[in-house]
């Protein structure tokens, strides 16, 4: 079979993966009354409808796409991490930490805004490479391990506002007080987003493209995620590897806390990941770790996101039909893969 | 049963697996199916017992035309297979393995069940106990149950896929007899094998496969010539090789004594010359692969020294023994050694000295891969994932990452699974690097290849380590006693008094 041909059988069994996922929210749809196409239009409207909506988009797929390109690098080693969630926040407090510290000096802000964004990747970095050494050195399942530290740092979080930096008079969920706007990266005339973190995600994503597909690095971590036996015969330093795809991961994880803090909310709040590292790791699945299908699924997720927000304003739908639509995507296009690989060795 | 062939054919890829093949195979009979790796054998086995299916051509049982379309399609019309490696569920019980397969009612019948397996094994001569674990028997007697099995299940047919790998010889001749037995009882044995010497004692008649195709189907008697002739399209002669060792010593090993449940071995002392090649020989088991790890660094002695070009590796770890030169070639290839998943060239790129560069030159690889694919005679190009290398093919390929540098190598079953060819071009490879100062230590079932490569040869027998052997003193006869456990008394009364000694 030429191999054009195989790519395309490929393609056509995807399409059938996003054909059944949407039909599958249809299905839920009309078992609640609702009406699927009005929904669709409603998401579409949501995403697209006005400047303000897409420039939305992209705020949220900055995260997104930077936490995927991190977990395609623990992808590769051959890990699972769920600790991503956790190392978001962890970057978006220490980020918060560094304000914080230099808020009343004479210090320039910009300064401080990029000393808190190193300071929110090594904590993403930290966190990450704790369950890291949780796995290697104690045998402890890194999704379990990532699982526990998720909790850990949520509860932080939630603590630090509601405590040793709650606002001043009266702590609530709203987060903490918001900064000066001299420690804000800048927005983009009057809109949400800011053209250094889509510069910062496009670094990203060229820099994990070539890590992955052209380095040794990324080949011996490839290597160590096929068989972690044979790579350790053939002479790589397989736990040293894991630590560092962590420590790659977290670095990513942390630097889209850092950017939920400086460039979106200005302030550390409670639900500061906001799920981002589940969609990451939903995101890989569903471009089977191709670093090149990163941007634009991402920007499919963003739009998703965004445009959910509709729903329970108009058609007193719960936004989560999103969540829905983007778990059942993953699940649809990994079953039809199964499919192909069913139908195509039968010939 | 009556099996027929009708030209069959079967791609994978660009490779042509199988070319028309035409022949039938009578019942009552044992039937040998023999070719080197890769001549299509498995191919053909693995159509006929449903696993895949051919892209044309037909299969006729007792005259009528079937589809086979799984292995439980190919039961249901009596055709049972015996895979290489067995099979079944080692935590689970004898009984319970061979009531697997079974279709059947909620309720399972032990104590009927086990009157028949008895009655079933008796007739073969089998001895299994069928309350025993799985995982407390050897690879012999687990094909033991799986033959009880797969006849238990109704077969009239039993593909056998090289059954005589990793059995001992005791093992063989049962296996061999109860295939008798079946040719008697009118069922049809297919015996699968690159082993001309099983073939030539067992088989009734054989068909020979080269490169896909049927090149010849010859009765017994046999003539080993024209058998081999028809295998490989020439005769191949075997040479003993010249010993090339040196004086130099490369590797010692000091009063080694390791203890690996439920193997210790005590009080090793051995020097190994530059260039040369010693042959560590024993039942399965008996402490040889423990030996040969301790001596890579994977395993750590309890005491003693293991010293390697002068200098004190003992309790280091397996990389830095690779980075003094000490090379390991693992038995089983793709569980650890190569990746599954990786192509040929990022083998080669994985293991280079350019590592610590950050970006890959994929041309020079692509050519340096291509270079080793030439010298090694690997059949696959440079984007060849291993995995879909040939056994033989997959072992060239691990030789070929091995550095020449090394000073010595350490191989677990060098030449397991391969035809006669291919184990012979690994030993041509093995010996260019003696002649450059490389000393080997290998493990090998097959007492034959210890004989003929070794220079020296250290016997296993349950954790006990011979004196070295000079292995032009040593004959078959000798050295398969010896395995057996005979012939140790001189050493084991050295050991009393030293324990005597001791406790005193």
């Amino acid at each position: 079979m030429k191999p054009s041909r195989t790519r395309n059988i490929s393609i056509l069994f995807q399409l059938g993966g996003l054909v059944l996922a949407f039909g599958f929210v249809s299905l839920i749809l009309l078992l609640i009354d609702a009406d699927p196409i009005q929904a669709f239009s409603l998401l579409w409207e949501g995403a697209v409808g006005n400047t303000t909506r897409i420039a939305s988009v992209f705020v949220v797929w900055v995260p997104i796409v930077l936490v995927t390109c991190g977990v395609l690098v623990t992808f590769t080693a051959g890990l699972w991490n769920i600790g991503i969630e956790g190392q978001i926040t962890i970057g978006a407090i220490f980020t918060t930490g560094v304000i914080r510290m230099f808020l009343d000096t004479p210090v320039n802000p910009v300064l401080v805004i990029i000393l808190s964004m190193l300071a929110g990747m090594l904590g993403g970095a930290l966190w990450a490479v704790l369950a890291g050494v949780l796995k290697v050195f104690s045998g402890v399942n890194e999704i379990f391990g990532g699982l526990g530290l998720n909790f850990i740092a949520t509860a932080l979080n939630i603590g630090l506002i509601f405590g040793a930096w709650s606002r001043p008079g009266v702590a609530s969920m709203s987060g903490t007080e918001p900064f000066p706007e001299v420690y804000w990266l800048p927005t983009f005339q009057n809109f949400r987003f800011s053209w250094y973190s889509i510069l910062l995600s496009v670094i990203g994503l060229v820099v994990i493209y070539f890590l992955l597909q052209g380095t040794h690095f990324g080949l011996r971590l490839k290597a160590v995620g096929k068989s972690i036996k044979s790579a350790f015969r053939l002479g790589i330093t397989t736990w040293q590897h894991m630590l560092l795809a962590f420590l790659v991961c977290g670095v990513f994880a942390g630097l889209a806390g850092a950017l939920q803090v400086v460039a979106v909310y200005h302030r550390l709040i409670p639900s500061i990941s906001s799920g981002y590292g589940f969609m990451g790791l939903m995101i890989g699945m569903l471009i089977n770790y191709q670093a090149i299908w990163v941007a634009p699924i991402a920007l499919f997720f963003a739009a998703l996101n965004i445009g959910g927000i509709q729903l329970p304003i108009v058609m007193k739908l719960d936004s989560a039909l999103t969540g829905v639509l983007q778990g059942s995507l993953v699940l649809f296009v990994l079953l039809m893969q199964g499919v192909k690989q069913r139908v195509l060795g039968k010939q | 049963m009556k099996i027929g062939f009708n030209q069959i054919n079967k791609h994978f890829g660009e490779v042509h697996a199988n070319v028309d093949i035409n022949f039938n195979i009578q019942s009552g009979m044992i039937y040998g199916i023999l070719g080197e790796n890769g001549a299509g054998k498995s191919t053909l086995m693995k159509i006929l017992s449903g696993f895949i299916q051919p892209d044309s051509g037909e299969i006729v049982l007792d005259g009528r035309v079937v589809e086979i379309e799984s292995p439980a399609d190919a039961i249901k019309f009596g055709i049972g297979m015996l895979h290489q490696d067995p099979l079944d569920f080692p935590p689970m019980q004898v009984i319970d393995n061979f009531i697997a397969g079974q279709e059947g009612g909620l309720l399972l019948k032990h104590k009927g069940i086990i009157r028949e397996f008895k009655a079933l094994q008796e007739q073969f001569g089998f001895t299994l106990d069928p309350e025993a674990y799985v995982d407390t028997l050897t690879v012999g007697e687990r094909q033991q149950l799986e033959i009880l099995r797969l006849l238990w299940l109704g077969a009239r047919v039993l593909i056998l896929d090289e059954p005589t790998t990793g059995i001992s010889v005791q093992q063989k001749e049962k296996l061999f007899a109860a295939l008798r037995v079946l040719a008697q009882q009118e069922k049809t044995v297919v015996f699968v094998s690159h082993k001309l010497e099983d073939v030539e004692v067992l088989c009734d008649k054989v068909a020979v496969l080269r490169n896909g195709c049927l090149v010849g189907e010859v009765e017994s008697p046999f003539d080993t010539d024209q058998l081999v002739e028809l295998m490989f399209g020439k005769l191949i002669i075997l040479k003993d090789p010249e010993s090339v060792s040196g004086d130099e010593i490369v590797f010692e090993l000091q009063n080694l004594y390791i203890e690996q449940y439920p193997i210790t071995i005590e009080n090793v002392n051995f020097r190994l010359h530059a260039g040369e090649v010693i042959g560590l020989a024993g039942m399965e088991g008996s402490g040889q692969d423990v030996l040969l790890r301790a001596c890579a660094g994977l395993q750590r002695p309890v005491s003693g020294r293991v010293i390697v070009n002068g200098e004190d590796l003992t309790g280091k770890n397996y990389h830095e023994f690779i980075r003094k030169g000490v090379g390991f070639l693992p038995a089983s290839r793709l569980e650890e050694g190569l990746v599954p998943g990786l192509t040929l060239a990022e083998h080669f790129t994985v293991t280079s000295d350019e590592k610590q560069k950050l970006f890959i030159d994929k041309t020079y690889f692509r050519s340096l891969s291509e270079q080793m694919i030439d010298e090694y005679r690997i059949i696959g190009r440079p984007d060849t994932p291993v995995e879909s290398l040939s056994g033989g093919n997959q072992q060239r390929a691990a030789l070929s990452l091995l550095k020449d540098s090394l000073s010595i190598i350490l191989l677990e079953h060098p030449t397991r699974g391969l035809d006669m060819e291919s184990s012979i071009y690994m030993w041509d490879k093995l010996r260019e690097r003696c002649k450059r100062g490389t000393s080997i230590f290998f493990i090998s079932a097959d007492l034959d290849e210890v004989l003929r490569y070794s220079d020296r040869i250290l016997v296993f027998f349950s954790g006990r380590v011979s004196k070295p052997q000079d292995s032009a003193a040593i004959d078959l006869d000798q050295l398969g006693l010896m395995i057996g456990g005979k012939g140790w008394e001189q050493e084991i009364a050295n050991e009393e008094t030293y324990e005597a000694i001791s406790n005193a």
